[in-house]
């Protein structure tokens, strides 16, 4: 234990170091100062200087994601907060471990409208797992320490903590707990023995099975437990959106995403099953359209996950587990390995006979022979350059579709994308810090003309720190889901959905010292990839002329179930 | 729940997010004073008050929560009502507030103040054994609920 005084900076930073926190993403301001003293004169902590603060919390998002590790960002008050808001909530949304630092005006000032001042706490409070505002320099080694615990045990999420300014620059004692005990916060991890056996008996007992995965999987590292239960059984496995990677997606178990834009396969799989695993998923929206139409009297539902209002929230599930997806797994793979009772295999088998001739419908095809560039054929493209290793991020709408269902991930924390709350301006940011958190990884970011000028001023952090990120941009000059929306369901009347007045993404990539390709022709596809590829200390921005009016299938329309898709 | 500034807030946040209805809120430091007590009586089907009781568990202060209507409970409100009270009108006040167990507790030449404690029912039932127009002020705290009996909200 240290027995001098440190500035509430200086134990900002020892806490950060104690956590073993490398990366830290932020941007300066008045509030901050103090922190920002501290930062410089130490180099355990490498701080990322980003130019806009929304992109500090996507950067960090990302860096957690791939990494399996909390990120972290920095902001000052007032401004600095507001612009990270929508980072937060995209990280609230995925349940990203996550810990925000925020400066806020010296305590006599709050509220007192000073300069920079917003309610930080308040503000940020309907997007964060939870939020501290410290008062007392004597709480604050404690309060980073819970802000860390909390953030990554039972569901993960995002956690905040605002330091007055004059905290930062009073003195105390510092020690670091070496852990936290809160009598109002103790997650469950193991689920329970006797549902466990239901859920066993349900399982053994089924005939149309299916398992469906969320990012549960991903978040809880759970990707091998569950490869090891889907092969063990022989069941067709679906991953949404979050959950691409939990089971490989070269494996002939697999059935594709599911959802509004999965595959005929999974969706009929999924309506018309007997009984179905959901496990670290929350049957969302855009999941399984209309619960009413989801419903389905014969189907009998399992549900694994940390979260128990997850459970029993849009669909009535009849076997809850709540506990850690991955402990819960390894409980009940050993379960069913002890089990005398074996799976219906004459059942199973005639089950697989129906999901193969769903499959013959070949729901993802696309019109290969196009002379205008199909964005479907550019990401099987990158697929093939890259050999399915990359690390992908997105940004939203047609271009993160066709990213997730044309780029078959086999590995967890390579997907990386904003599912829940679907912010636009995410890639660009998010490939920062996938790229910090993985030095050696290739990391490439499909977006679109209207996505990517959401956070385009980070060409220049790029730039900075030297990422040699490949930016894979499906141009076709609209915001395609709005306008592809917009044909289906507004009598085509493509209201203000054409992205007018484009920059030169070749000239604009090279004023930010980067390489710029534009390619226009399919026959130039792969050798554009191949080359961009090979520029490996290099951030290239390839401008991929696509077609405009690509539509992306299947599509479940709003508030219809998933077996009424609209398909090519 | 924690007695941490903040912790109302972030039930009242919860209840307006997601669209669930406050009936009543009451809130106050208990015998430790690191702990509040909360009473909030809501409405809705038995799913919508699982999800309001598992989301409220989610938040990090917290501690513990029980539907006191899964059992047998005691549910209590304060009430201060003002009325005008004058000529012989004063007297059948006075006796009505006796029949509810009321206290006068301010009096004027032309007003009583009276003190009702009870069951949301009991204090709406004297309300309507009052003339509306006579009535100048009401003040009702919302239930505070406590198990009956052995049953009890510990940690």
């Amino acid at each position: 234990m240290d027995t001098k005084e440190l500035t509430g900076a200086e134990i900002t930073i020892r806490c950060l170091q104690e956590e073993a926190v490398d990366f830290i993403f932020g941007y300066p301001g008045g509030a901050v100062l103090f922190i920002y003293d501290e930062l410089f004169k130490q180099d355990k902590v490498k701080h990322i200087l980003v130019r806009h603060e929304q992109a500090a919390v996507h950067a960090a998002d990302g860096y957690a994601r791939s990494g399996n590790k909390a990120g972290v960002a920095l902001v000052t008050s007032g401004p600095g907060v507001t612009n990270a808001i929508t980072g937060i909530a995209t990280a609230y949304m995925d349940s990203i471990p996550m810990v925000i630092i925020s400066g806020q005006v010296p305590t006599p000032a709050i509220g007192l409208d000073a300069f920079q001042e917003v309610d930080t706490v308040g503000i940020t409070r309907p997007c964060v797992k939870h939020n501290f505002l410290v008062k007392d320099i004597t709480e604050l080694a404690t309060t980073i320490k819970k802000a860390f615990y909390i953030c990554a045990t039972g569901r993960p999420g995002p956690v905040l903590v605002d330091i007055p300014k004059d905290v930062s620059q009073e003195k105390t004692k510092f020690t670091y707990p070496s852990n936290v005990v809160m009598r109002s916060y103790n997650p469950t991890s193991k689920g329970h023995p006797g549902q466990l056996k239901k859920a066993m008996q349900l399982i053994l007992g089924s005939k149309r099975p299916m398992i469906y995965t969320g990012g549960g999987v991903i978040l809880s590292n759970a990707a091998a437990q569950l490869t090891s239960l889907v092969q063990m059984l022989n069941f067709p496995c679906t991953n949404t959106l979050m959950g691409l990677g939990g089971y490989p997606a070269t494996d002939k178990q697999f059935v594709g995403m599911l959802g509004m834009h999965g595959t005929y396969e999974a969706n009929m799989a999924m309506q018309q099953c007997d009984v179905l695993i959901a496990i670290g998923a929350r049957f969302d929206d855009r999941v399984i359209g209309n619960p009413k139409h989801f419903f389905n009297k014969d189907r009998k539902i399992i549900h694994i996950d940390i979260d128990p209002s997850s459970i029993s929230k849009r669909v009535k599930v009849d076997v809850p587990i709540v506990g850690n997806v991955s402990h819960v797994l390894i409980e009940l793979i050993k379960l069913l390995e002890t089990s005398k009772e074996k799976t219906n295999q004459t059942a199973l088998k005639s089950w697989w006979k129906q999901i193969n001739q769903w499959r013959e419908r070949d729901c993802l095809k696309y019109d290969r022979k196009s002379p205008i560039i199909k964005p479907q054929m550019v990401v099987e493209k990158l697929y093939k350059i890259t050999k399915g290793n990359a690390f992908i991020t997105s940004d939203v709408g047609q271009h993160q579709m066709w990213a997730a269902q044309f780029y078959k991930f086999d590995k967890p924390r390579r997907w990386i994308n904003s599912g829940g709350l679907g912010t636009m301006g995410f890639g660009l940011p998010a490939a920062m810090g996938v790229q910090f958190a993985n030095p050696k990884g290739v990391v490439a970011c499909i977006t679109g003309e209207a996505s990517i000028q959401m956070c385009i001023q980070e060409l220049s952090t790029c730039k900075q720190y030297n990422l040699p990120l490949k930016i894979i941009n499906l141009n076709n000059r609209y915001m395609g889901m709005v306008r592809q929306w917009q044909e289906f369901f507004h009598g085509n009347r493509y209201a203000e959905s054409y992205v007018d007045a484009l920059p030169n993404f070749v000239k604009l990539a090279e004023s930010y010292g980067h390489v710029g390709m534009k390619i226009e022709q399919p026959s130039d596809i792969e050798s554009a990839l191949k080359e961009a590829f090979g520029l490996k200390n290099r951030l290239v921005f390839m401008d991929f002329i696509t077609d405009q009016t690509e539509n992306v299938f299947p599509m479940v329309p709003g508030g219809k179930g998933l077996s009424e898709m609209i398909l090519v | 729940m924690e007695n941490e500034a903040g912790a109302l807030s972030r039930v009242a946040g919860l209840f307006s997010a997601r669209g669930y209805n406050i009936e009543s809120l009451t809130v106050a430091p208990t015998e430790d004073s690191t702990l509040s007590r909360m009473t909030l009586v809501t409405v809705g089907s038995d799913d919508v008050v699982e999800q309001i009781t598992k989301q409220l568990n989610k938040l990090i202060d917290v501690v513990k929560i029980i539907d006191l209507s899964d059992g047998d409970h005691i549910e209590c409100e304060l009430m201060l009502v003002k009325v005008r009270a004058i000529g012989k009108d004063r007297k059948e006040i006075k006796s009505t507030a006796d029949i509810f167990h009321g206290r006068i507790v301010d009096v004027t030449d032309k007003s009583y103040t009276i003190e009702l404690t009870g069951t949301g029912s009991k204090l709406d039932a004297f309300l309507e054994t009052m003339e509306r127009k006579s009535i100048l002020e009401t003040v009702r705290t919302g239930a505070s609920g406590i198990g009956r009996g052995e049953r009890i909200l510990k940690i």
